[in-house]
């Protein structure tokens, strides 16, 4: 062992070649606000179906919620790991309805203001976006098109100085509570290639023609707010379009990788809170005289997992530094997504298992961690969608 | 008025201590590190402090191993606004921190030393005092509540019984107890401006103090187990058990 290695054992740092100081200090810092700040308080989140406002805005102080973005709006210019350490710290909240909820704004939603945006729009969102003043989310998902992007029917008609929208959108996080919408929608006429087809688009709550639907009822992230969102003769000034007309699909599957990136980190940090949780449980319940821990089929099971999630998080490190140094990494952030999704069910079904008839009880954590794991490899890309991806670039 | 805040790096207090399997010291290998929570409660009260504009400078100041920086950092993207490192390998008794502070103390001139009543390692809650000795300051020590005023300071101390307030002549050293203020968080913004706070590094030797331990430690064992209580039927059976058992009636 290194003297260098040696240190970084004893100081009990994540002994990844990855992270620099100040994402241990960040790491730390979260984890703390996730202890004090977060977990009193979110099953009362989960009752009422959504995050308060507040804790996004106590996280904006923080400087949580402009971890990448630049310091003249109040952001850190940090990079895809320490987002990646964000996510990871709020997915072992135990609360992934509050993590989601920060993390579409931050980091699937915003994003588009922040890559795509004008000068203007970024001077009057990002700062407010920062400090968690107004609360963003992105509407891409429609009733008939989810991971198929490019089969949106959501349209956007040039009238003058605006764009008309009309159409409607499905399974949109924060859509409840958001004050900025980034919209996808159809433009340009019969004959135009498909992925020349979408444009994004700004639409502030409260503009004529934008109804909020019902609060969706969900299997899990209870205290996330998913809404159905209507555009009926929507109009907005043509000054909202977010980027060039035509680039929308380059510009959410763009914006994908980061997502995936995040997601995958977020089930990383589920499945590690579950298998912490799980293992306190395992070695106090006694049964036949030992501890359940004492029990060979779940040591190797548990040991297992353990070693998956280990390998899972390593690789969405390894993702994430791809990324933070500009290199394509369209492979394994897919890979990410399938395996870190697919990975923190097969976790949380063995952790719901091992903790017998408890597991089964609404009062139990880990029957509410299943169910917010579910929709992990849903969501985002789906696995089969992911794999796919994973496929194309294997060469055959 | 400047502020010396003395910050020490322990076992995190979420860590379960373990005591190593050959029996001569607890386990470091592989173990979160974090600062001393009293320390963090005194480096807070010297950023308030600073806050109401009367503090002016605060130096974060540790001893030990290299490692030691990050707790140092950890001050400074808290809002001190530099920081010494005194290098020492191995344990270092109370005694000799004291006496490196006394060195500190000499070099820096400050008004005030606020430091941890106690670190929850050793649990020593000897250093503030000692050092007071040494430098022949008045100490307040166990504080909940510090109000500097013209060329004093006021401390409320947590005693059995009560509060008592003592008012101390600056320079002076102040230890504080847990109830003197909550901690912040660094904020991200400032965990980005402590990376370019300087960070002077030191050695014992510097302040002419041989750091080496008076003290051996023949062996260290884990606590015995707690036993399983009783459930008494009756309070009569519970008299008698005072009486006869625990002879405490």
């Amino acid at each position: 062992m290194t003297a260098l290695a040696q240190a970084d054992a004893e100081s009990g740092t994540s002994r990844s070649p990855y992270f620099e100081p100040e994402h241990e200090m960040l790491r730390e810092q979260i984890r703390r606000f996730v202890e004090d700040e977060v977990k009193p308080h979110g099953l009362a989140w989960e009752e009422q179906g959504f995050t308060p406002r507040e804790i996004l805005l106590r996280m904006g102080e923080l400087g949580f919620l402009g971890i990448r973005y630049p310091a003249e709006y109040g952001g850190s210019e940090l990079d895809t790991l320490a987002t990646v350490v964000l996510a990871e710290e709020l997915g072992r909240s135990t609360f992934s309805g509050f993590a989601i909820t920060a993390l579409v704004h931050t980091d699937m939603a915003s994003v588009h203001i922040a890559h795509a945006g004008s000068q203007a729009q970024k001077d009057a969102h990002m700062a407010d976006i920062v400090a968690g003043r107004k609360i963003c989310a992105v509407a891409v998902t429609e009733p008939g098109a989810g991971s198929d992007v490019k089969g949106i029917r959501t349209r956007a008609r040039r009238d003058g100085d605006a764009y008309v929208l009309d159409g409607s959108k499905i399974y949109i996080t924060n859509g409840v509570l958001a004050d900025l919408y980034c919209v996808a929608a159809k433009t340009g006429g019969e004959g135009e290639r498909p992925s020349r087809s979408v444009s994004m688009f700004l639409v502030e709550k409260g503009t004529p023609g934008l109804r909020v639907g019902r609060a969706l009822d969900k299997h899990g992230w209870r205290s996330s707010d998913t809404a159905e969102l209507f555009f009926e003769n929507c109009r907005v000034p043509a000054a909202n379009l977010l980027g060039e007309e035509g680039h929308g699909f380059y510009a959410i599957m763009r914006n994908f990788q980061n997502e995936r990136t995040v997601i995958g980190a977020m089930a990383m940090g589920e499945a590690q809170a579950a298998i912490d949780l799980t293992l306190d449980w395992l070695t106090s319940r006694q049964a036949f005289g030992e501890p359940l821990w004492a029990k060979g089929a779940i040591r190797q099971r548990m040991a297992m997992l353990q070693s998956k999630v280990e390998a899972g998080r390593q690789l969405v490190y390894h993702a994430a530094w791809l990324d933070a140094r500009g290199a394509d990494a369209t492979r394994e952030v897919s890979m990410v997504k399938a395996y870190c999704g697919d990975l923190v069910n097969e976790v949380m079904a063995a952790c719901l298992q091992f903790h017998g008839g408890l597991g089964f009880m609404r009062e139990s954590t880990i029957e509410r961690m299943a169910r917010d794991a579910r929709v992990q490899s849903i969501g985002g890309g789906a696995t089969e969608v992911m794999l796919e991806e994973v496929a194309k670039r294997m060469g055959r | 008025m400047k502020v010396l805040v003395p910050v020490k790096r322990v076992i995190d207090y979420n860590v379960k201590v373990r005591v190593k399997a050959d029996g001569s010291g607890v386990e470091l290998a592989n173990v979160k590190m974090s600062m001393n929570p009293f320390d963090e409660i005194a480096v807070e009260e010297a950023i308030r402090l600073k806050e109401k504009g009367k503090a002016t400078e605060i130096i974060a100041v540790s001893i030990g191993p290299q490692q030691a920086q990050e707790t140092i950092r950890t001050a400074l993207a808290m809002g001190a606004d530099r920081g010494i490192l005194v290098k020492v390998d191995g344990t270092v008794e109370p005694l000799a921190v004291a006496k490196i502070l006394k060195g500190v103390v000499d070099e820096e001139n400050p008004d005030l030393v606020i430091l941890g009543k106690q670190a929850i390692d050793d649990d020593c809650n000897q250093t503030g005092q000692m050092l007071a000795a040494l430098l022949g300051w008045p100490q307040g020590t166990f504080a909940s509540k510090v109000e500097p005023g013209d060329g004093s300071v006021d401390v409320t101390r947590e005693v059995d019984g009560g509060l008592q307030t003592v008012s101390l002549k600056m320079p002076a050293v102040v230890t504080t107890d847990l109830r003197l203020n909550e901690p912040r968080y660094a904020s991200l913004p400032n965990i980005m401006k402590a990376k370019k706070k300087p960070i002077a590094e030191k050695t014992a030797a510097d302040y002419g103090v041989d750091p080496a331990p008076r003290l051996t430690v023949l062996k260290t064992v884990e606590p015995g187990g707690r036993k399983a209580g009783v459930k008494v039927g009756s309070a009569g059976e519970l008299v008698e058990k005072l009486k006869n058992e625990a002879a405490v009636i």
